[in-house]
């Protein structure tokens, strides 16, 4: 199991208990883009073989855009969007009855916020991908945005293609892109309140009615206890 | 006789009078024109608000969401397994390629391989969805470019397709088949023979098309020089699958970045691409895909090799701490999905990067200055399908 790395995840402390790999490649990505960027390069983690992933400073998140599509040939826009690191305050219970019932109550100590590859400070991260298709390499950038100011630069001049996800981050996170030429909703009516896809925002169907997993764990007539349901 | 030749003068004097008008400069008012939600050029419910001068676009903007389910919160609360049902209905015309990528993503967070012969018969699938898929849009476009009889050939010949996927999975549209490890069955018996019957129907069709649609001269006139993408603004917008061959970047996922779990570098095939990128680019590279997947189905059932489906995978499945980026290069282009686990039973957040999302996203850009019949030729040959956009 790879843990999660810490704010100061590098390429080596996650798998130091397997082989080491390299990935030269990728590992010269980073360098090159830790020599444009400098200091605002927060945090890296390396998946040999499979991706890089880099955060950066919020305040480098424009000139993050800008290296990559002119300094690495990153012409390829992929996509853009954002994760809320908040446990869901609604813990276990969005789980399946049955998953309770086989696998018993959640532990009832509040969970710690944890970030992902490269590290995060913040409850919310954007993140990107974009890759270049005369050179083959793709860069996963991350960038950490806090509470009391919800704000990123936007990417549209440089990739045209962030407009409309940006447009759904602003909708489904609340997260706002400084500059961006027509932040309006994209898939909700405008009268919409709330941004769905934060961890705090419920899912109504699963409050309203358990999910009702429970009625395929009835023990079968004669099979003794209460292992009934095997999931299948 | 006589009522004709008055009528001709009519519409001498009229286009006179037309030519004096515009050349004073009278003051115009544009006109909005409303397209969808239902419209049969919107394959579903996409509403495309244009701003009009005379018969030209000056502006147009995609009004989506009509369709939008939320798939990337609903699967915050269901298991890994139950994920796929749901992504099955992003692109209902090339279900089993949904899966795929899904699966992927979550075999690589958890460090396992399906055994070879599940490999072998994914693969099979993924492009039997593609022939399905594409070859309903050739019809489709006909369709829309007044070529009735490409429709009811498409919806035909796709048939003996899905009755071939239907024949492994059970199901024609959803088959919710691929597994986490490997696949749900073996194929059945005589499978084999069938499906090799079944493409070659399909390479028919592809001719048929050749000759019908591609080398007819409305179709052309139509078409080329429609809508033209040059290559660097598709790729900043993010576009993928045939619409971007269809601009001459040589880009296929399936050679270039082929994820393990999938056996395209076992064989020899060929990345097709043209180097106009109108509409007429992007429907013929889709054709010699068509023709190109039929090879790859032909050449993968000729070297199945025999073996188990399923690797070993525990009953309850829990994928450890991670985050995972996989694509594919689905049948509308690169669908992928960013996967982060926390190490429970449901993701902790999927972020699904579905390739009609970005492929719309530059109807903007394309539909300004064309004239009305020629947006229809653009969103059609551009080929999105709605659950894709809305997801």
């Amino acid at each position: 199991m790879i843990p999660l790395s810490s704010a100061e995840g590098t390429t080596t402390d996650a798998l130091d208990d397997t082989v080491v790999e390299r990935d030269e490649a990728r590992e010269a990505l980073l360098e090159q883009v830790s020599a444009e960027l400098g200091d605002a390069v927060i945090g890296s983690y390396i998946r040999p073989g499979d991706a890089l992933w880099v955060r950066v400073d919020r305040g480098a998140w424009r000139a993050a855009a800008e290296f990559a599509k002119g300094g690495l040939q990153c012409e390829f826009f992929d996509f853009l969007s954002a994760i809320d690191w908040l446990p869901s305050p609604f813990g276990r219970d969005m789980d399946s009855q049955e998953d309770i019932a086989v696998h018993g109550k959640e532990d009832k100590d509040a969970p710690v916020m944890q970030s992902g590859f490269a590290g995060g400070d913040t409850r919310f991260q954007v993140l990107a991908r974009v890759g270049s298709v005369s050179r083959g390499h793709a860069v996963i950038f991350k960038t950490d945005v806090p509470d009391d100011d919800l704000v990123v630069d936007t990417w549209v001049p440089v990739y045209a293609g962030a407009n409309w996800h940006e447009r759904e981050v602003w909708e489904m996170f609340g997260l706002s892109f400084a500059g961006h030429p027509h932040l309006t909703h994209i898939y909700l009516p405008g009268d919409f309140e709330g941004h769905p896809l934060r961890k705090d925002y419920p899912l109504l169907a699963r409050r309203v009615k358990p999910w009702p997993g429970i009625v395929d764990v009835e023990p079968m007539p004669g099979a003794g206890d209460d292992e009934g349901g095997d999931g299948e | 006789m006589t009522a004709i030749s008055d009528r001709e003068k009519l519409a001498y004097m009229a286009a006179q009078a037309a030519d004096a008008r515009i050349n004073v400069e009278l003051e115009t008012e544009g006109m909005t024109l409303n397209i969808g939600p239902q419209h049969p050029a919107t394959h579903g419910t996409l509403r495309i608000v244009a701003k009009l001068d005379g018969e030209q676009v000056v502006s147009c903007e995609p009004l989506c969401g009509y369709m939008h389910r939320g798939y990337e919160k609903l699967t915050e609360v269901r298991s890994y397994p139950q994920v796929t049902t749901l992504v099955n209905r992003i692109d209902w015309l090339g279900s089993f390629a949904n899966e795929v990528p899904f699966i992927l993503a979550a075999e690589t967070l958890m460090g396992i391989e399906a055994p070879p012969r599940a490999q072998w018969i994914r693969t099979i699938l993924f492009e039997l969805s593609r022939i399905a898929n594409i070859s309903l849009f050739l019809g489709d476009l006909g369709l829309q470019l007044g070529a009735q009889t490409m429709g009811f050939y498409a919806f035909r010949d796709r048939e003996y397709v899905l009755n071939q996927i239907e024949a492994v999975t059970g199901g024609r549209f959803h088959p919710n088949f691929d597994r986490i490890g490997g696949l749900k069955d073996d194929l059945p018996k005589g499978w084999i023979e069938e499906t090799k019957r079944a493409v070659g129907k399909l390479r028919d069709f592809c001719d048929e098309t050749d000759d019908l649609m591609m080398g007819n001269e409305i179709f052309q006139a139509r078409t080329r020089g429609i809508g033209v993408i040059p290559a660097d603004v598709g790729l900043a917008y993010g576009l993928t699958g045939a619409n971007i061959r269809g601009s001459g970047v040589d880009w296929d996922l399936r050679r270039d970045n082929c994820p393990p779990g999938l056996v395209y570098d076992k064989i020899d095939w060929k990345v097709w691409t043209h180097p106009d990128g109108d509409s007429f680019a992007r429907t013929w590279v889709r054709l010699q895909e068509v023709r190109e997947a039929i090879s790859i189905v032909e050449k993968l059932l000729d070297s199945v090799p025999s073996g188990p489906i399923m690797a070993k995978v525990p009953r309850i499945i829990k994928v450890p701490e991670g985050e995972a980026y996989v694509a594919t290069e689905n049948p509308l282009g690169e669908m992928g999905y960013y996967i982060v686990s926390k190490g429970d039973l449901v993701p902790f957040r999927v972020k699904i990067r579905s390739a009609s999302f970005n492929n719309v996203s530059i109807v903007p850009w394309v539909a300004r200055g064309a004239y009305v019949p020629d947006l229809i030729t653009i969103l059609a040959s551009l080929y999105f399908i709605l659950g894709d956009i809305d997801r």
